[in-house]
């Protein structure tokens, strides 16, 4: 390759992480990809990735999901980048960077991003077969791999933050965790001795086995060199399969070492306040291979972003610096929320500590306040609610008392700090560097009124996502003050969202639509007729509630069968040519031949065309209005019932075939399908609900794309949740582990219950696991946790929805009232429609389409305008 | 056409060209809810029953997608006026004038309708 410098000038960024991902957006931003040529090598087989979320893996989410780069950005912006090639030698006399590939490459600028690597201690067999570091996706590959084939107990060296980290994924991974901890607390670094004690207590009531105060000494191998356990500093022996080390991370700068850059003692590329090297102004270092002008090397993503920024600006000629960053993290560790800001440890003379403290919640909240009432900095261990606003008021004198800063909500009615009281200049994003004041200007200036729109405006919240509560009270705040009202209402009928009229209707026991309209709807829709948006809405609230509220559960009747899509209304599906299609439920998938046989025979007689579905079903189409009476007779008496596949409802529970057939299967997939969908058929909710039950880790029935998915362990269940396929695939999370039958069934119940009540119409879990506040983690508060304390009512909701299920074909077919409604003419009841007529198409019919005329004028002997108002 | 009194052993009609047309019993329509009738010459219109029992008639097809569906679609009220949704693409209809509120180029046929 040329090693000539070429005629456009030429950046050259080694390494393609988080920090080096956020370089190039920031040479993009200003404009530096149009007039310079950028080329990036990068050691890791795949782009930049989220590497701070990685233990996210072990909930559903893939490596794609990790990425960080969007596929167009490189190529919009003409940037070259060299996947799993990395640099290897700097020639800094020719100016040129040569990868391991042999390409060559000259630059004008260099800029080394090469991160950090894994410390690991040198201690015996320390690289045994079963040893790994956590760093890369690859290694997360590599640790899955061998847990899921050889190991049954895994150990993490380290009980930092990233060894809690991997103690949470070895966990995931069904291992018995172990965390060996050389220091005698938890996170020595960010958390002081009590908050250690309340983390401790916390993750061993997770089932975790924590050894503080002991080093490693050796690794203990077996004659093939595996590992089989580890020698500890206190004479004992720890018997593990696997280990992880996580005891810290240096930065790698040997590339820059051989090129003769100045290193600091304990590692690191020395940089000035502009990123640059010291020794060679054509060299810039960012991130965590970079020494700071402050003499520190720093291990957090948010500081590097904010060197990637100044580097950028340094190559623009613009003026910015970087002197050193605040430490400031909150993180959930295995579902606990942790935070330090500030001055945590309390160093600063004379100041003194506010500490708050109860060991059987496992809470711990620590403020340092300096002598004159200067809130220095704090530690906030299982509840860090507050950490948006003590962050950013870190550093002045709080406007209220500290100890009303950390005493639980109730404990004290006085004061409760928001984020309004915060200056404008205070960060709220520390990520991305965001201003209260930007975020604001968002909302006044840029018309945002939601927390997407002012993510996307200002990227605020797009980082680690701490601090996207806060957001949402600031951006709620500024519209109130604004003047500006969102409407949030459900149409044009009710000022209400659908979870506020659900709380209505639960409360006052409304059964009838328009008693609902003309108490609680909009002034003017009062005594109306509603709207094709609140009618289905409403109905859908009404018969979730059926047995709660004392409506008939059935949703033909009386007034409750004007609410009902013509889906619902007809128990079946309308297809394009006015036709309706027909799915009997198969629970589980599971059929005898039997009842195949008559699914065939009924196809056949009525000259349906049949499919079978995704989900494990098989559907009839083409099927007149007046002829779903004779076609569900005759299914009702060989046994079958409505599948629902018309309502948003449950529709099915796919499994594979389980332990039962399967060598691989863990536990009976198929009788759990059923169970479950025998329990939640012909339950109403805001939108269609699915379902799957896969016997074992391979995941055959493709559990994680659906509303509640379950995956067989040795131990039980996994239960995952918000999973979604269609236009906009989701994969679901992680929910609860190890389940029992019962344990499964509970939680489900109540998740189901808590979205029916709180999700939007047509809103499906996964879209309303987005939404609402506090995520995931507020669902599991709730379902698991029960944090509300509603678990009981939403069990019992569901009990009553389980005892009053009756099938509503069966129901249907045995009323002779509701079944005259099933005519295609109300004066010619047994003459079929001529527009529904089909043509053969492969053995089968299909819809032969009437020809469009869109805007037909009124025919002459029509009067216009003839009914009343 | 507003009748509210006396609605047993009522019949809904509606007029053509040559007169009244008798459809059926009014106590066949829900309120709320449409139902379709075949016209002697072979077209297709939707009845409907409002809450307040006043009755309204449109062509059954649904021009937007040729299928003949409008009486199975979701009634409203939109400004005070009252209104069907196609229960296939939710393209919204003026049950007085046939006028489609979603695009002002599309009408469908109304039709004259009483109880009797």
């Amino acid at each position: 390759m040329s090693a000539t410098p070429p005629a456009t000038p030429t950046i050259v960024l080694v390494g393609h992480g988080m920090v080096g991902q956020r370089f190039l957006e920031a040479l993009a931003e200003r404009g530096l990809t149009a007039t310079h040529r950028v080329v990036v090598l990068c050691e890791e087989p795949r782009p930049a990735y989220d590497r701070v979320q990685l233990t996210s893996y072990f909930s559903g989410r893939t490596p794609e999901d990790l990425s960080l780069t969007d596929p167009g950005f490189l190529a919009d912006h003409g940037i070259e980048l060299h996947l799993g090639d990395p640099a290897e030698t700097i020639d800094r006399a020719a100016r040129t960077v040569t990868a391991r590939s042999g390409l060559t490459v000259g630059y004008d600028v260099l800029v080394l991003a090469t991160g950090s690597y894994p410390f690991v201690p040198p201690v015996p067999h320390k690289d045994a077969t079963g040893c790994f570091v956590y760093r890369t996706v690859e290694d997360l590959l590599a640790i899955e791999e061998y847990a899921r084939t050889r190991a049954a107990t895994g150990a993490v060296v380290g009980g930092g933050l990233l060894g809690l980290e991997a103690a949470g994924a070895l966990k995931g991974l069904g291992l018995n965790a172990h965390i060996v901890e050389f220091a005698p607390r938890l996170m020595p670094v960010q958390v002081d001795d009590g908050g250690g004690t309340a983390l401790l207590r916390t993750i061993e009531g997770m089932g975790l086995t924590v050894h503080t105060g002991v080093g490693t000494q050796e690794i203990v191998v077996d004659a093939t060199g595996a590992v089989t356990g580890m020698k500890l500093s206190d004479g004992s022996e720890l018997a593990t399969d696997l280990v992880v080390f996580s005891a810290g991370v240096r930065p790698r700068d040997q590339l820059a070492r051989a090129a003769g850059l100045t290193v600091g003692e304990r590692g690191g590329i020395a940089v000035d306040e502009r990123c640059r090297t010291v020794s060679d102004p054509h060299v810039f270092a960012i991130g965590e291979c970079a020494l700071a002008s402050d003499g520190r090397v720093y291990g957090l993503v948010a500081p590097g972003y904010e060197q990637a920024e100044t580097a950028a600006a340094a190559i623009a000629g613009d003026a910015s610096s970087f002197t050193g960053a605040d430490l400031s993290t909150k993180l959930k560790l295995l579902g606990v929320d942790v935070a330090s800001f500030g001055d945590a440890h309390g160093t600063a003379e004379g100041c003194l500590d506010v500490v708050y403290s109860d060991s059987r919640a496992g809470l711990y909240k620590k403020l340092v306040i300096g002598r004159d009432g200067t809130l220095l900095g704090g530690i906030l261990v299982g509840d860090a609610e507050a950490y948006g606003t003590l962050r950013a008021l870190t550093g002045s004198v709080p406007p209220v008392s500290p100890e009303s800063l950390v005493l639980p909500a109730g404990a004290d009615a006085g004061d409760r700090l928001g984020p309004s009281a915060l200056p404008d200049e205070a960060i709220i994003c520390s990520c991305h560097n965001v201003s209260k004041g930007t975020i604001r200007g968002a909302v006044t200036e840029h018309r945002c009124t939601t927390v997407p729109e002012v993510k996307k405006c200002t990227r605020a919240g797009t980082g680690c996502g701490s601090c996207v509560k806060v957001l949402g009270q600031l951006v709620d705040a500024e519209l109130e003050a604004s003047g500006i009202e969102v409407d949030k209402g459900l149409c044009g009928c009710f000022s209400q969202t659908r979870e506020e009229l659900y709380e209505i209707v639960r409360a006052l026991r409304i059964t009838s639509y328009q008693e609902l309209l003309d108490r609680h709807g909009r002034e003017d829709a009062r005594g109306g007729d509603g709207c094709e948006v609140c009618k289905p809405a409403v109905g859908s609230v009404i018969a979730s509630l059926a047995p709660a509220i004392g409506a008939s559960g059935y949703v033909l009747d009386g007034e409750q069968a004007a609410l009902q899509d013509t889906n619902d209304h007809f128990l079946a599906n309308l297809q394009k040519n006015g036709s309706y299609s027909v799915v009997p439920r198969i629970p589980g998938g599971e059929i005898a031949p039997e009842k195949l046989i008559v699914i065939g025979e009924i196809a056949r007689d009525f000259g349906l065309y049949t499919k079978i579905t995704g989900g494990q079903r098989i559907d009839m189409f083409g099927a007149r209005v007046e002829q779903l009476p004779s076609i569900w007779a005759r299914l009702v008496d060989a046994g079958f019932e409505s599948g629902h596949a018309y309502g948003k409802a449950l529709r099915t529970v796919k499994s594979c075939v389980g332990s039962t057939w399967c060598r691989y299967g863990v536990q009976d997939s198929v009788r759990m399908a059923i169970d479950l969908e025998l329990r939640y058929r012909g339950l109403r909710s805001p939108h269609k609900l699915k379902s799957a039950v896969s016997g074992c880790a391979r995941e055959c029935a493709e559990a994680q794309s659906k509303d509640f998915g379950v995956i067989a362990t040795a131990n039980g269940w996994n239960l995952y949740v918000g999973g979604n396929g269609g236009a906009a695939p989701r994969h679901a999370d992680l929910l609860a582990q190890d389940l029992s039958d019962a344990e499964l069934v509970r939680l489900i119940d109540r998740f189901l219950m808590f979205y029916i009540r709180t999700a939007d119409r047509l809103e499906r879990t996964s879209t309303w696991l987005e939404r609402i506040p506090g995520g995931l983690e507020h669902v599991r508060d709730v379902v698991v946790h029960d944090a509300l304390g509603i678990c009981d009512e939403l069990e019992k909701l569901m009990r009553a929805h389980v005892a009053n299920y009756r099938d509503e074909w069966a129901e249907t077919v045995n009323d002779p009232e509701k079944l005259a409604r099933f005519v295609s003419f109300v004066n010619a009841p047994d003459t079929p429609d001529p527009v529904v007529s089909f043509v053969p198409e492969r053995d089968q019919i299909k819809p032969d389409l009437p020809l469009l005329a869109i805007g037909l004028r009124p025919a002459d002997d029509v009067l216009e305008g003839s009914a009343q108002r | 056409m507003t009748l509210t009194v006396e609605t047993t052993g009522l019949k809904v009609q509606l007029q053509l060209a040559d007169g009244w047309f008798t459809v059926c019993d009014l106590s066949l329509l829900v309120p709320g809810r449409g139902v379709a009738a075949l016209l002697p010459d072979g077209r297709q219109v939707a009845l409907f029953r409002d809450r307040a029992d006043r009755l309204y008639a449109v062509d059954n097809r649904d021009p937007f997608t040729g299928a003949a569906v409008l009486s199975r679609g979701l009634t409203g009220t939109h400004r005070g006026r009252p209104f069907v949704a196609s229960p296939l693409l939710k393209q919204r209809f003026d049950l007085g004038t046939g006028q489609c509120l979603d695009d002002t180029s599309v009408r469908v046929a109304a039709y004259e309708v009483r109880a009797l």
